[in-house]
């Protein structure tokens, strides 16, 4: 089993949270994880982006090589397109539909779109108005998103679940029952 | 047992499991999850106490540490890149003192400039200053060397540098960590005293001493087990990584290959094993190194002329900037891996200020006012105020160092420029901005200093800053004149009076201090989130 997964959004909503998820699953799977994280001044608004890699095997290089992600999951559309090098030819992009503006210059968001939709394997998703359906905050879109990666992960529902269970804990029933209300939302979203 | 943990809690772990004293840092990135690391252990009080609250600067923080050290403790220092230039004098001084206790340098470089102004190597610094350096190739193993740091340390008596760069300090793996860690040293006074008093007459016999020690540093590196060669198939052609350049040489690498590969690891350079490398046919040596060609130069006098050396300065790897294993990839012959075209609707986003911020509110008084002068010279600083320079502001026209907005702003004023203003963050003030302002009070340059006060140090994630709630005493004790030490809320709805006070001190003929002050948007969010 191997899977490389770039995770990208704007410093501030929550990408490594998905990564915490993730790795402490992969753990419980007994797979190996090099997970390089952005910190520092990126993290101000910024662009930012973590490389996870999961494997059964010894892994190397913490940086993933172009055109050897498995998965982009992302949290803003037009930061998903800004990995595609990074994406193997037959990978998957799932990404919000929702879009980010705090530069001026920010493209035509049908445009944006259109090229995500435009790939073949794509999931895009208005991951804020699922979580709000779930009945779960605002903050828990990026489970919502976790949740509808689930398929390409390579990691069975129940152990991302368990592994959320394990996060959150110390935060209380209540916070864990949101964000599984959220992975549940996405993850039928996209069966 | 067994954890994830980034580089930089690797390293942190090792040293609190190798009976750690005292952690001495200033905040900076990709050093800071070390100290944090420590703080947050201890905050949990399990752990015998350690030492590990903020230091004023990286030079503070070596002398401290050294001090630790002269005491027989164990001290781990930590810094930035930069920050080795901050405590260079320390530092130098401290590899011909030597050590009494185990004395650890953390160097965190950051080539590509992640969060940097430059992409210095401190494996020159370990160099220059005659000391072994340490460079893990990967998480696991920057935890057990940071253990073997201080067995290194105290055994030569010397400080040992280890040095990390980016991805190592920022990437997570799984480390399994002792499950005998090593207690705390009680004090024992160094034997010999003098070897700490560098007089001239002393610190001959020592810089002689340090001299004569390093050909048992060179032979350690080759014997100590870090450094690994193995001899390939193919007789001509040899590979030479060091530190996390091994991995993207294993990622990339196919059996029939054959190279002969050495992993370097430790410093002085084995030169045995190089030479051991030759002797075996090796026609070509491609060196692959994280930050600049140190290795890349010093070998050339280690091997016989007829040997090529490959590498950043003959252009098979990028010059500038970290590797990646796209770019070894293709130093190695291979073809790039299928992949998409970039995406050209993709636009950049750059880093902002958060909005609520109150350095946007000091910009936006402090461009007004400098628009109604002719030629306004606003020197910054190094934080999240020096994102003043980016849109919507433009509002810098330098930034250099840290403490440089001070002195650069007195130099120019000295040469005849009004208004001259510098704007420099609470923590750089107090980091390297006190001394600068001293000099202006002496000569009572025609400067405005702008101390742009959010109780914190900001950039590197709030860390706690050493001036917080005396900045006004601080500048009245370096001199600075009562009544021209102001202090206002960079609020919108001030504006007109933070404006008004900006316009005061521009016009007065010497040294004024504005101090801007209210607290980051971030700690006030977590201060918050903590009281309910």
């Amino acid at each position: 089993m191997k899977r490389d997964i770039i995770l990208a959004g704007v410093g501030g909503q929550g990408i490594l949270s998905i990564a915490t998820v993730i790795g402490d699953a992969a753990l419980s799977e007994g797979l190996y994880l090099k997970q390089a994280e952005v910190h520092g001044m990126s993290q101000r608004g910024g662009d930012v982006q973590s490389n996870l890699r999961l494997s059964s095997e010894p892994i190397h290089s913490d940086l993933i090589p172009k055109g050897g992600a498995d998965l982009i999951i992302s949290l803003e559309p037009m930061e998903a397109l800004r990995y595609m090098e990074y994406l193997k030819e037959d990978g998957w992009i799932v990404t919000s539909s929702v879009p980010f503006v705090n530069i001026p210059n920010y493209p035509a968001l049908e445009e944006v779109l259109a090229h995500v939709q435009a790939f073949e394997h794509h999931v895009l998703l208005d991951v804020e108005q699922l979580a709000k359906e779930a009945g779960a905050p605002a903050q828990a879109a990026n489970m919502v998103l976790l949740g509808a990666s689930i398929p390409m992960l390579g990691i069975e529902y129940d152990k991302v679940i368990a592994g959320v269970k394990r996060i959150f804990e110390r935060k209380g029933e209540k916070v864990v029952s949101a964000n599984i209300a959220a992975i549940e939302a996405g993850y039928k979203a996209v069966k | 047992m067994k954890y994830l943990l980034l580089g930089d809690e690797a390293i942190a772990q090792g040293a609190i499991d190798a009976g750690l004293s005292g952690v001495y840092a200033y905040p900076g990135t990709p050093s800071t999850e070390i100290t944090e690391y420590i703080q947050h252990q201890q905050s949990k009080g399990t752990h015998p106490s350690i030492f590990c609250k903020w230091a004023t600067n990286e030079k503070t923080a070596m002398e401290a540490a050294l001090g630790m050290a002269y005491m027989g403790k164990r001290a781990l220092v930590c810094m930035k890149h930069v920050g080795m230039n901050v405590c260079a004098d320390a530092f130098m001084n401290a590899a011909i003192t030597g050590v009494n206790g185990g004395l650890v340098v953390l160097a965190a470089d950051d080539p590509s400039m992640h969060s940097s102004q430059n992409e210095q190597d401190s494996r020159f610094y370990a160099k220059f200053a005659m000391i072994p350096c340490l460079e893990p190739s990967n998480q696991q193993e920057a935890y057990d060397i940071t253990r073997y740091a201080f067995e290194l340390s105290e055994q030569l008596k010397t400080p040992i540098l280890l040095r990390v760069t980016t991805r190592m300090a920022h990437s997570r793996a799984i480390v399994e960590t002792t499950n005998e860690p090593m207690p705390q040293k009680t004090m024992r006074l160094p034997e010999d005293v003098k070897r700490f008093i560098l007089l001239p007459a002393f610190a001959r016999n020592n810089y002689a001493h340090l001299v004569e020690m390093q050909k048992s540093f060179g032979e350690i590196s080759g014997q100590a087990g870090w450094n690994t060669y193995t001899k390939g198939s193919c007789p001509t052609k040899g590979i030479l990584t060091t530190g996390i350049a091994y991995n993207y040489l294993m990622e990339n690498y196919q059996p029939q290959m054959g190279y002969s590969i050495l992993k370097v690891v430790q410093y002085p350079l084995p030169v045995a094993m190089i030479q051991q490398m030759v002797a075996d046919g090796v026609q070509e040596i491609l060196v692959m190194e994280e930050g600049q060609p140190v290795v890349e130069e010093m070998i050339r006098g280690m091997v016989p002329s007829t040997v090529a050396i490959k590498g950043r300065l003959t252009g098979d790897l990028p010059r500038v900037g970290e590797l990646t294993p796209d770019s070894v990839r293709l130093a190695l012959g291979l073809e790039p891996l299928p992949q998409h075209d970039a995406d050209a609707l993709v636009v950049s986003r750059p880093p902002a200020l958060c909005q609520g911020c109150g350095h946007r509110d000091v910009y936006a008084a402090l461009n007004e006012v400098a628009r109604e002068y002719a030629s306004p010279r606003i020197f910054g600083d190094i934080g999240c105020y020096t994102l003043g320079a980016l849109s919507p502001f433009h509002a810098l026209h330098a930034t250099v160092e840290m403490g440089a907005s001070i002195t650069m702003a007195k130099g120019a004023a000295d040469a005849g420029q009004h208004p001259a203003i510098a704007i420099i963050g609470d923590s750089t003030f107090t980091h390297s901005g006190m001394t600068g302002l001293l000099d202006c009070v002496n000569s009572n340059a025609n400067v405005v200093v702008l101390i742009s006060d959010n109780l914190t140090t900001g950039m590197t994630g709030g860390q706690d800053s050493a001036g917080t709630g005396r900045i006004e005493q601080i500048c009245y004790g370096l001199g600075v004149a009562q009544e021209h030490v102001r202090v206002v809320v960079p609020l919108p709805k001030n504006m007109e009076e933070i404006k008004n006070i900006l316009r005061e001190e521009i016009e007065y003929d010497g040294t004024s201090v504005v101090i801007a002050r209210r607290e980051c948007i971030q700690t006030l969010k977590r201060h918050l989130k903590a009281k309910k």
